[in-house]
C-alpha cells in the first residue's frame, strides 16, 4: 500500500498548482485593457457624457477640453460619447464574427481530421482556394454587391477567417488523432461524435483559445479598414474605423477627432496581441 | 521519378494548384459580383422601371441565360482583354483600367525598391544582434505596425511628417509633375506609409529565416573556430538563409495589396484601388469585377511565386 499513497503524494507535489498559470505583467496590462474595453462596450449609454448622436458644440474639430475630453468632431459631436458607443460596434461585431468563424471552423476541422477521406480533401482544397483572395478585398466585393448592414459584416468577416480556423484547427486535430488514446477509444468501438467531443476537442481547446484571440486583432483590423473606406458600419453609427474616416478631413491640422479612435484601435489591438503573447505556454502550446 | 526532378514537379504542382485557385476564385467573384446581388436590369433602370424595360434590358445584356454560360462566357472576355462595359458611364472598363494600373504599379515597384532593402538589412542586423536593445526596439516597432490597421500606419506618417515635422505635403498630388523634387514629393507620403505596412512583415520573417540558420551546427562551428560575429551571420548563416527570405520576400509584398487599398483611398491616389473604392459606392459591377481580378491575380501570384522560391531553394528535395 506504501508505495501507492507515495506515488499519489509525489503527483499531488508535481501537479503545478500556480506559476504556470500567473501571468506576467505585460500580460496583465493586456488582460486589464481588455476587460476595459469590454466592460466599456457594455455599460456604454451610462458612461458617455453626452448622446452621442448629438452636435453639442458650435465649432467643429474643437480641442480637448474640460467639457469635452477628447474634443469634438466634423460636426461637432462629443467624440469622447461616440468613442464608447463605437466600441458597441467594433467590440461587438468582431466578437460575434469571432465566435462564428472559429466555431464553424474548428467543427469543421475536427470532422475533417477525424474522418478524412474525400470530406478532408475537397473541404480543404476548396478553403485553400479562398486563401487566393486577399481579405480586404473580399469584403469590398461583398458589401459591393448587397451593401453594407451588421448582419452583412458579420458573416462576411466569419467567412474571411472561418477557413483560417479550420485549417488551425484540423492541423492540431490531426496529430491529436494519431495518438493512442485515441486509437483506443477507436477500437473499442468508438464513433466519431464521440472522439470529437471527448478525445481531440479538450486538448487542442488551448491552442483554438489562443488563436481565435489573434483572429479577434484580424477582424478588428479588417473591419476597421472597410469602415474607414466608408463600407462598414454606416452614419449615423459609427465605429472606430468610421469615426477616423469621418474626421480624416482634420488631419491635416491634427485635430484629436482623428487621434483618439486610432488610439482606441491602436490599445485594444495591440493589447490582446499582448494578452496571447504571454500566455504561459501550457495553455498556448498544449499539444505540441 | 528520378530524385533531381522532384523540386520541379512540385513547383508544376505548386502551378497547378495556383491555376485551379485562380478558376475558384474567379468564380467566387463572379457569383459574389453577378449574381448575389440579385437582378441587374432592375437595378441599372431604377425604381420606376416598367417590367417590360427590365424585360427588355434583361435580354439585352443576356442575363437570361443560365449563370455557368454566363460565367464562362465571361472568364473568356477577360482572357481575351474583354472586361466589359462601365454600367456608370458606359465607357470600356479596360479603358477606365489602363492608365490607373500603370499608377498603381508604379506605387507599387517604387514601395518594394524602397522598402525590401530597408527590411532586409533592419532583419539581419537584428538576427544577428538577437537580445540587444537595437533587437527589441525593431521588435516591438514591427509588432506594434502590425497590430494596427493600415490606415493608421498612413495617418500617423502624415501627422509626424506633414503635420509636426512640415517636410512633406499631406496629400498626393497626383502624378502630372514635371521636376524631379516634385515626383518626390507626391510620392513621399504614399510610398512611406506603404513601405511601413510592408516591412514589418519583412523584418519579422527575415529576423527569423535567419535565426534558425544560426542556431544550426555548422554556425556554432564557425563560432568555435573563431570567426567574428558578422563573419559568422553573413558568410555562413545568410547563405542558407536565402531561400526562406525570399519566401518572406514574396509574401509580405502581398501585403501591398491590401495596403494599397487604403493607401490610395487616403492620399487620393489614381491609381486601381481607388477606382476600384469609388466603383464601389456607385456598384459598378463590372469594373469592381475587373479590379477585383487583378488585385486576386496579383495577389496569388506573389503567393505562388513564394511558395516556388520555397521549393527551389531547398536543397534538401534535389538530393
Amino acid at each position: 500500500m506504501t508505495p501507492v499513497s507515495e506515488t499519489t503524494r509525489v503527483s499531488e507535489d508535481t501537479k503545478p498548482s500556480g506559476p504556470t498559470f500567473v501571468f506576467n505583467w505585460v500580460g496583465r496590462v493586456g488582460l486589464a485593457v481588455i476587460l476595459f474595453w469590454a466592460l466599456v462596450a457594455l455599460a456604454g449609454p451610462f458612461l458617455s457624457p453626452y448622446p452621442p448622436g448629438e452636435i453639442v458644440d458650435w465649432d467643429y474639430f474643437g480641442p480637448v477640453s474640460s467639457d469635452y475630453w477628447m474634443g469634438t468632431d466634423y460636426l461637432g459631436r462629443d467624440i469622447f460619447s461616440r468613442i464608447i458607443m463605437g466600441a458597441r460596434y467594433t467590440v461587438g461585431i468582431a466578437l460575434a464574427a469571432v465566435t462564428l468563424a472559429c466555431t464553424i471552423g474548428v467543427v469543421l476541422g475536427m470532422i475533417a481530421a477525424v474522418a478524412g477521406g474525400w470530406f478532408d480533401m475537397i473541404l480543404s482544397r476548396f478553403l485553400d482556394a479562398y486563401n487566393g483572395i486577399p481579405s480586404l478585398l473580399f469584403g469590398l466585393v461583398v458589401v459591393a454587391a448587397v451593401g453594407s448592414s451588421i448582419l452583412v459584416l458579420v458573416l462576411t468577416l466569419t467567412a474571411i477567417y472561418m477557413p483560417g480556423s479550420y485549417r488551425f484547427a484540423r492541423a492540431l486535430a490531426v496529430n491529436i488523432n494519431t495518438m493512442d488514446f485515441v486509437t483506443v477509444a477507436r477500437a473499442r468501438g468508438e464513433g466519431t461524435p464521440y472522439l470529437i467531443t471527448r478525445e481531440i476537442f479538450p486538448n487542442i481547446l488551448g491552442p483554438v483559445l489562443a488563436d481565435l484571440g489573434l483572429r479577434f486583432v484580424f477582424i478588428v483590423l479588417v473591419l476597421s479598414g472597410l469602415s474607414f473606406l466608408g463600407l462598414g458600419v454606416q452614419p449615423p453609427n459609427a465605429d472606430w474605423g468610421a469615426l477616423v474616416r469621418e474626421n480624416i478631413e482634420g488631419l491635416s491640422f491634427g485635430a484629436p477627432a482623428v487621434i483618439f479612435p486610432s488610439v482606441a484601435i491602436a490599445s485594444l489591438t495591440i493589447s490582446v496581441n499582448m494578452f496571447i503573447d504571454n500566455l504561459p505556454t501550457r495553455i498556448r502550446d498544449r499539444s505540441e | 521519378m528520378p530524385r533531381s526532378l522532384l523540386p520541379y514537379f512540385l513547383v508544376l504542382q505548386r502551378l497547378g494548384i495556383a491555376l485551379l485557385t485562380l478558376v475558384i476564385v474567379s468564380f467566387a467573384v463572379f457569383f459574389a459580383t453577378a449574381l448575389l446581388p440579385g437582378d441587374v436590369a432592375e437595378i441599372l433602370l431604377g425604381q420606376a422601371a416598367t417590367p417590360e424595360a427590365v424585360a427588355g434590358l434583361r435580354e439585352a445584356m443576356g442575363l437570361d441565360e443560365p449563370a455557368l454560360s454566363r460565367f464562362i462566357g465571361w472568364l473568356v472576355g477577360l482572357l481575351h482583354g474583354d472586361m466589359g462595359t462601365s454600367y456608370v458611364n458606359n465607357m470600356e472598363v479596360a479603358d477606365l483600367i489602363g492608365g490607373r494600373l500603370s499608377n498603381s504599379l508604379r506605387l507599387a515597384g517604387v514601395t518594394t525598391l524602397v522598402s525590401v532593402p530597408i527590411a532586409l538589412t533592419l532583419g539581419i542586423c537584428a538576427a544577428m544582434w538577437r537580445g540587444s536593445i537595437f533587437d527589441r526596439v525593431v521588435s516591438i516597432l514591427t509588432i506594434s505596425v502590425i497590430s494596427v490597421p493600415e490606415f493608421m500606419v498612413a495617418t500617423l506618417s502624415v501627422l509626424i511628417f506633414a503635420v509636426w515635422l512640415g517636410w512633406l505635403p499631406a496629400l498626393s498630388y497626383g502624378v502630372d509633375v514635371d521636376s524631379w523634387s516634385a515626383v518626390l514629393r507626391a510620392y513621399a507620403m504614399p510610398v512611406i506609409s506603404l513601405s511601413f505596412v510592408v516591412s514589418a512583415q519583412m523584418i519579422r520573417m527575415t529576423r527569423a529565416a535567419v535565426i534558425e540558420t544560426i542556431n544550426t551546427p555548422y554556425v556554432e562551428m564557425a563560432l568555435l573556430k573563431g570567426a567574428s560575429l558578422p563573419r559568422q551571420v553573413l558568410r555562413h548563416a545568410l547563405p542558407n538563409a536565402l531561400g526562406p527570405i525570399a519566401n518572406a520576400v514574396a509574401l509580405s509584398l502581398s501585403y501591398l495589396v491590401g495596403g494599397v487599398i487604403i493607401v490610395e483611398t487616403i492620399f487620393n491616389y489614381p491609381g486601381v484601388a481607388k477606382l476600384m473604392v469609388d466603383a464601389v459606392s456607385t456598384r459598378d459591377l463590372p469594373l469592381i469585377q475587373s479590379c477585383a481580378m487583378i488585385f486576386c491575380v496579383s495577389y496569388l501570384s506573389l503567393i505562388t511565386l513564394a511558395d516556388v522560391i520555397a521549393v527551389l531553394s531547398n536543397p534538401r528535395l534535389r538530393r
